[in-house]
C-alpha cells in the first residue's frame, strides 16, 4: 500500500529534476549560442589600483574557452540533476546561476578591461538602501504590521536630509531625516494600530501623500531656492589597516557611515529580535498577539514603538540618496528601493542577515547595469537598468512563495475590555 | 477564592448576572454550563481581560483588582485557554518564559537558568516535557502540559481550565486528570470549565451550573446525575439518548477506493482510504482532529483535489469534479465551520437559504433572482427546522451558534436529497439544539439517506453512527460496529490498534 505513495512522490520529484535539468541545459546552449560563439580575446578585472599598498595582478581571462567552459559546466550539472535526481539541488542552481554570471561579465568585458573591486564596491553601497529598507520592514513585519509605506519613508528621508542637510550641516541633516522617517513611522502607527486603518491602504496613503508632497516642495522651494538643495555628503572614511586588504579592502571598509551604520543595525537587529527578552516578546506579539496579551504584554504599545522605529530607519535609508551619495534631491528619486527592500526582507526570511544578503544581491544587480553602461555593451542601456527589477520579478516569484510570514501579518489587533 | 456579585453587560446583553462562586485550596470546581452561558465572560474577568461593570474578586479574604492578565498573574490566579495560548514556532521554553523572561546583562535571555526552571516544574508536578521542541512540532497533549507549566511558572495557586479537554484524545483526557488530581494534592485551588457532563461528574468536588449568566444550581457529583445536571444547563427536561431503531444496510451510495491526498506541504493527509456507504445508515468517521477527515470530506464534496483512487457515487466513479456537480447528484453537505463555510454572515437568511440553488429555475430568472420565491424557501426552512428569528430578513451572525446550525441543516436537507456529508454537525451548539440536530440526522437515515458523520466527539459518534471508521494519520486504522466499547474506539483514536 505505502509503496504507491512512494512512488507517486517519487515521480513527482523526478518530474521537477527533469524540469529544473533541461532548464539549466537550455540556459548552458544559450549562453553559449549567443555570448561564446563569435567572441575572441580577453578580459581584463582590475582587482586593486596601482596606488594600492598590496596591489594584486589583473585577472586575465580567455573569452572563449572562459564561456564555453561555463555553458557546459552548467549543462553539466542540468545533465547530473536529470540523471541522479536528487533530494535538494538549490546549490546546483545557485553554482549555474553564477557561472551564467561570470560568463556575461567575461562576455561584455572581453577585449576591454574592468574594475572587479569597483563593481564589488558599487554592490554594497547600491545594496544600503535596500538592506535598511528591509530591517525597516523585519522590524514592522515581525510584530505583524505590513509597512508597504516604506517606499514613502525612504522618500520623505531623503528629502529631509537634501533640506535640512543644506541647512544645519549633514550631521543634524541626517539626524531630522531619521527623525521624519520616524514620524511618518507613527503616522502610520497610530493609522493601522489605533485606528485599524487596512495596512496596505495607509501603506500606499503615505507613499502617495510623500511622493506628492516632497515634488511640491521640489517645485515651489528648492527650485527657486538651489542652496537648499546643497547638502554637504558624508565622506567615506579609511578604516586604517582594514582598508588596506586588497579586494576586501576598498569594498568594505573604505566607506562611508551609511555602510558602517547598515552593518552595525543588522548586527544590533539580529541581537534583539533573536536574543533578547523584547526580542522575544516582539516576536510573540506578530506571530500570536493573544497569547501575549494573555501574559501581560501589550500588543498595540509593542507594534507602535516596533513601526516607529522602523521609520526611523527607514528615515536614514532614505537620507542615504541625499547626505550619502549626490547631496541633492530629485522628485521620486527613491526609484521604488523601499518595494525591492520589502522583496529582500522576505528573501531573508525576515531575517536581518538573510536580509541583508539578499539586499547584496539587488545591490549586484544594480551595480552591474550602471557598470555595465560605461562598458558600452551592445544591450540598450535601458534593458539594463530593468536588472534591479527583473531580479525582484524572479526572486518574488520563484524563491518567495515558499517562505513564511509572522502568523498574525497584517491583521489589526483589537484589545478587549 | 471568592467571586462575590460579579456582573459584566456586553450592550444590552447580561453575560453575567450577580455571580458568587467560590473555590477553596486542594479543590476543584466544576463550572458547567452551554455555549453562550457565560463561563468564559466569567474567567475572563477572573484572569483581568475583561473589567467587571460590578462586583468583587477576594483571594485570601482580600479585596483584589485585576486590569490585566499579568496583575491576575501575580495574584496567582492562572488560565490554561481552550484555545492553547502559544506561539507555535517558539521552542518550549521561549512561550513557558515569555513575559517573565530571566535575564542577563543587556536583556540578553538566561536560556539555561529558563530551562532550568522549566525542568524543576516539570519534574516537581510530573509534566513531562523536552524544553528544546518546537510547539508546533508537539502533540496537543504535550501543548496542554506546556500551557499549565507556563502558569505554574508564574506561581499560580488558581488555576482556571477552559474546555481542557475538547481538544484530547481519550488517553489524553485519562493522562490530564491525572495531572489536575496531582495539582490538587498540592493544594492548589482548580476550576474546571467544560460543558461535557460525565467529566465533571468524574473529577470534580463540587459543581456549579451556569445558565443564562446566572448561577443556576450547585450540586456534588455523588448526590446527582448527568440527568439532573442537564436539566439544570438546559432549563427543560432533555433526551441525552436519540432513539435509533436498527435498519438494514441499503444498496452501495458512495465508494471510495484507494483515495490518497497530498497537502500543500507535500504531505499525504490522507493515504489509500477505502469506505463504502450504503442506503439507510450513518457511517461515523471517528478521529482526533486533524488527521485527515476535513480532507476527506473536503474530497468528497469536490472542494479539494485527489491525488490518487477513485470516488464513486450511485455506481458512477468522479474524478475532480465541481462542489455544484456533486450538489447536483443530491449529495448534500454540512461543512465543520458554519461561519466561514456554510453560510456568509453578512447575508440575510433568505440569501444564505438560496447560496447553493440560486441558479435553479426557481430561483433566477434570467439574470435576475426571483426574491418572492427565495422569501418562500427561507420561510419554509425556518419554520420547519425550527431556526428562531424574528425575520429572514435579518443578516445571518444575528442568530445565536444552535440557529446558524439549524438554518444551515434546513437548507442542505430541505431539497431533495440522496446523500448527507456532515462535519460536526453540533460543534459549539447547545444542547436542546443537539437533540433537534441529532433526531433530524436520524430521521433523514430513516427515510432512504446515506449519511457521513464526521465529529471528533466520540460520544456523538457513537449515539448516532451504524458503523465506525478511525481516521489516524490519514489513514482508516480500524472499522468498529456502533455498540463498541468507546474505550477502544478511543484507543484506536490515538493510533494503538
Amino acid at each position: 500500500m505505502d509503496n504507491t505513495i512512494k512512488n507517486n512522490i517519487e515521480e513527482k520529484k523526478t518530474k521537477k529534476s527533469i524540469i529544473v535539468g533541461l532548464c539549466l541545459i537550455v540556459l548552458g546552449s544559450i549562453i553559449y549560442i549567443f555570448l561564446g560563439l563569435n567572441i575572441e580575446g580577453y578580459a581584463t578585472f582590475r582587482l586593486s589600483r596601482p596606488t594600492d599598498p598590496f596591489a594584486l595582478p589583473n585577472l586575465i581571462l580567455p573569452a572563449h574557452s572562459f564561456i564555453g567552459i561555463s555553458a557546459l559546466l552548467i549543462a553539466f550539472f542540468g545533465g547530473r540533476i536529470i540523471i541522479k535526481a536528487p533530494k535538494k539541488f538549490t546549490l546546483f542552481i545557485a553554482l549555474s546561476f553564477f557561472l551564467a554570471i561570470a560568463a556575461f561579465l567575461v562576455w561584455a568585458t572581453a577585449g576591454k578591461s574592468f574594475s572587479l573591486t569597483g563593481m564589488l564596491q558599487a554592490t554594497v553601497v547600491r545594496a544600503v538602501p535596500i538592506a535598511l529598507a528591509a530591517m525597516a520592514g523585519i522590524l514592522c513585519e515581525r510584530v505583524a504590521v505590513i509597512n508597504i509605506g516604506i517606499e514613502g519613508m525612504l522618500l520623505a528621508g531623503a528629502f529631509a536630509g537634501a533640506l535640512f542637510g543644506s541647512i544645519f550641516g549633514n550631521f543634524f541633516g541626517l539626524i531630522l531625516a531619521v527623525l521624519v522617517g520616524g514620524f511618518f513611522g507613527f503616522i502610520l502607527a497610530a493609522l493601522v494600530v489605533t485606528f485599524r486603518v487596512d495596512q496596505i491602504i495607509a501603506g500606499v496613503a503615505i507613499n502617495i501623500f510623500v511622493l506628492g508632497i516632497t515634488s511640491f516642495l521640489t517645485s515651489h522651494l528648492l527650485k527657486s531656492n538651489p542652496e537648499l538643495n546643497d547638502a554637504p555628503v558624508f565622506k567615506s572614511i579609511n578604516l586604517p589597516v582594514l582598508s588596506d586588504i586588497p579586494v576586501l579592502g576598498p569594498v568594505l571598509f573604505k566607506q562611508n557611515i551609511f555602510v558602517y551604520f547598515s552593518i552595525f543595525i543588522v548586527i544590533i537587529s539580529t541581537y534583539y529580535l533573536f536574543k533578547t527578552a523584547y526580542g522575544l516578546r516582539a516576536r510573540a506579539v506578530g506571530e500570536h498577539p493573544k497569547a501575549a496579551e494573555t501574559l501581560g504584554i501589550s500588543v498595540l504599545k509593542t507594534r507602535f514603538h516596533h513601526v516607529i522605529m522602523g521609520g526611523m530607519i527607514a528615515g536614514f535609508g532614505g537620507a542615504w540618496f541625499t547626505l550619502g551619495s549626490v547631496g541633492r534631491f530629485d522628485e521620486g528619486m527613491t526609484g521604488g528601493r523601499g518595494f525591492i527592500g520589502l522583496a529582500a526582507m522576505i528573501f531573508g526570511r525576515w531575517h536581518p542577515v538573510g536580509a541583508l544578503f539578499a539586499a547584496l544581491i539587488f545591490g549586484f544587480a544594480d551595480s552591474l547595469q550602471q557598470k555595465l553602461a560605461i562598458l558600452r555593451t551592445p544591450i540598450p542601456s535601458e534593458f539594463l537598468a530593468m536588472a534591479p527589477y527583473l531580479v525582484t520579478i524572479i526572486v518574488v516569484a520563484g524563491i518567495v512563495g515558499n517562505a513564511k510570514p509572522p502568523q498574525a501579518i497584517g491583521q489589526a489587533y483589537v484589545k478587549e475590555n | 477564592m471568592k467571586l462575590h456579585e460579579i456582573s459584566k453587560s456586553f450592550g444590552p446583553v447580561k453575560a453575567n448576572s450577580n455571580i458568587n462562586l467560590t473555590v477553596d485550596r486542594g479543590e476543584i470546581l466544576g463550572l458547567l454550563g452551554e455555549n453562550g452561558a457565560g463561563k468564559t465572560t466569567l474567567m475572563n474577568i477572573l484572569t483581568g481581560l475583561y473589567k467587571p461593570d460590578s462586583g468583587k474578586i477576594l483571594i485570601d479574604n482580600q479585596l483584589r483588582e485585576f486590569h490585566n492578565p499579568r496583575e491576575a498573574n501575580k495574584n496567582g490566579v492562572g488560565m490554561v485557554h481552550q484555545h492553547f495560548m502559544l506561539v507555535p514556532v517558539f521552542s518550549v521554553t521561549e512561550n513557558i518564559i515569555l513575559g517573565e523572561e530571566p535575564t542577563k546583562r543587556f536583556n540578553k535571555i538566561d536560556l539555561e537558568n529558563a530551562k532550568n526552571k522549566v525542568l524543576k516544574i516539570s519534574s516537581e508536578y510530573k509534566l513531562d516535557v523536552d524544553p528544546d521542541q518546537i510547539i508546533e512540532k508537539l502533540p496537543v497533549g504535550i501543548q496542554q502540559r506546556v500551557e499549565i507549566i507556563k502558569i505554574l511558572f508564574r506561581d499560580a495557586e488558581i488555576l482556571i481550565f477552559d474546555e481542557p479537554t475538547a481538544v484530547l484524545t481519550p488517553q489524553e483526557v485519562v493522562e490530564f486528570f491525572e495531572i489536575i488530581k496531582n495539582l490538587k494534592k498540592t493544594g492548589k485551588a482548580i476550576i474546571f470549565i467544560t460543558h461535557k457532563l460525565h467529566e465533571v461528574l468524574e473529577i470534580c468536588d463540587r459543581i456549579n451550573v451556569l445558565r443564562r449568566g446566572k448561577i443556576v444550581g450547585e450540586e456534588y457529583p455523588k448526590k446527582t446525575d448527568k440527568k439532573k445536571l442537564a436539566e439544570l444547563m438546559v432549563g427543560r427536561t432533555v433526551n441525552l439518548r436519540t432513539s435509533r431503531k436498527k435498519m438494514e444496510q441499503g444498496e452501495v451510495l458512495l465508494e471510495v477506493n484507494g483515495l490518497s491526498i497530498l497537502s500543500d506541504n507535500k504531505e499525504y493527509v490522507l493515504s489509500n482510504v477505502d469506505l463504502k456507504l450504503h442506503k439507510n445508515e450513518i457511517l461515523g468517521i471517528a478521529g482526533v482532529q486533524g488527521n485527515g477527515q476535513t480532507e476527506l470530506v473536503e474530497a468528497l464534496t469536490g472542494l479539494r483535489s485527489v491525488s490518487s483512487g477513485k470516488i464513486s457515487y450511485f455506481g458512477k466513479e468522479y474524478k475532480n469534479f465541481s462542489p455544484r456537480k456533486i450538489h447536483q447528484l443530491g449529495v448534500r453537505h454540512i461543512p465543520e465551520d458554519r461561519q466561514k463555510q456554510g453560510l456568509i454572515g453578512e447575508f440575510s437568511l433568505t440569501e444564505n437559504s438560496i447560496l447553493n440553488t440560486y441558479y435553479e429555475e426557481e430561483f433566477s430568472y434570467n439574470i435576475t433572482l426571483n426574491w418572492t420565491n427565495a422569501k418562500i424557501e427561507a420561510k419554509k426552512i425556518i419554520e420547519k427546522f425550527d431556526v428562531r428569528t424574528n425575520s429572514e430578513n435579518i443578516s445571518a451572525n444575528k442568530l445565536s451558534g444552535g440557529n446558524q446550525q439549524k438554518l444551515l441543516i434546513g437548507r442542505e436537507m430541505s431539497r431533495s436529497i440522496n446523500l448527507l456529508i456532515a462535519s460536526q454537525p453540533t460543534r459549539g451548539v447547545d444542547v436542546g439544539s443537539i437533540e433537534y440536530i441529532h433526531n433530524q440526522i436520524v430521521f433523514a437515515r430513516n427515510k432512504g439517506i446515506g449519511v457521513i458523520l464526521n465529529s471528533t466527539e466520540l460520544e456523538e459518534i457513537i449515539a448516532l453512527s451504524d458503523r465506525i471508521i478511525v481516521l489516524f494519520e490519514g489513514k482508516v486504522i480500524a472499522e468498529f460496529p456502533s455498540d463498541t466499547d468507546p474505550n477502544i474506539i478511543g484507543l484506536a483514536m490515538a493510533g494503538e490498534n
